[in-house]
């Protein structure tokens, strides 16, 4: 799955850590969602696009 | 901007917490044990009564071990949580595997010693720590 959460990041100029702090997990969570390597839950989605005031659709994409 | 939260907040702090807490029930749990399978032998020569409460304090203690494990998975990020769950899932799967095939090396004479129940803790304590390197490098 895609997503933008590193661009939606870099736009704020948030670090890796202050997202992760935002979301309530690990820096290591951010950083492998950002790479695609682990897809979030529903519930965690969720929490991004209420923190980034966007839909989900809008961060999360599917490939 | 920076405002809300800090690097070192919330999931960091509890994190911490439910580590030094299973830390130190693991800690007390392996004293515990430790006191119910030497006492007997070096410090109350074999007085029952001791006996049976060094082993009532082992498992009392293992039970708050438990607990505190559980509270530290439920703590963990969701993706840790995953790696910790993947891990525990292979360390289960070799254990059962391996345990009962090598107790079948005794049962059918391709072994001459008993088989140690140690031995397979070991192997499951290093499958769980390679399964848990494995994932962090996964999601790395």
């Amino acid at each position: 799955m895609k997503n933008r959460l590193k661009v939606l990041r870099a736009e704020r100029d948030w670090t890796q850590a202050r997202l992760a702090a935002e979301l309530d997990v690990s820096r290591q969570t951010v950083n492998a969602i950002e790479k695609g390597k682990f897809d979030p839950s529903l519930p965690l989605a969720f929490k991004a696009a209420r923190l980034f005031g966007m839909a989900i659709e809008d961060i999360f994409q599917d490939e | 901007m920076n405002t809300s939260k800090t690097d070192t907040g919330g999931w960091q702090a509890r994190q911490r917490k439910n580590t030094v807490r299973l830390r130190y029930w693991t800690s007390a749990w392996v004293l515990s044990l430790a006191f119910a399978a030497f006492g007997p032998k070096l410090l109350w020569d074999f007085n029952t009564g001791l006996t049976i409460l060094g082993v009532v304090i082992n498992l009392a203690v293992g039970f708050g071990m438990i607990v505190a494990n559980k509270q530290y998975v439920q703590g963990l990020d969701e993706m840790h949580r995953k790696i910790f769950l993947d891990a525990g899932a292979l360390s289960l799967g070799i254990g059962l595997v391996c345990g009962l095939g090598y107790e079948l090396l005794e049962d059918i004479k391709l072994i001459a010693f008993q088989p140690e129940i140690s031995h397979l803790i070991i192997l499951m304590c290093l499958t769980f720590l390679a399964g848990l390197i494995m994932g962090h490098r996964k999601y790395q």
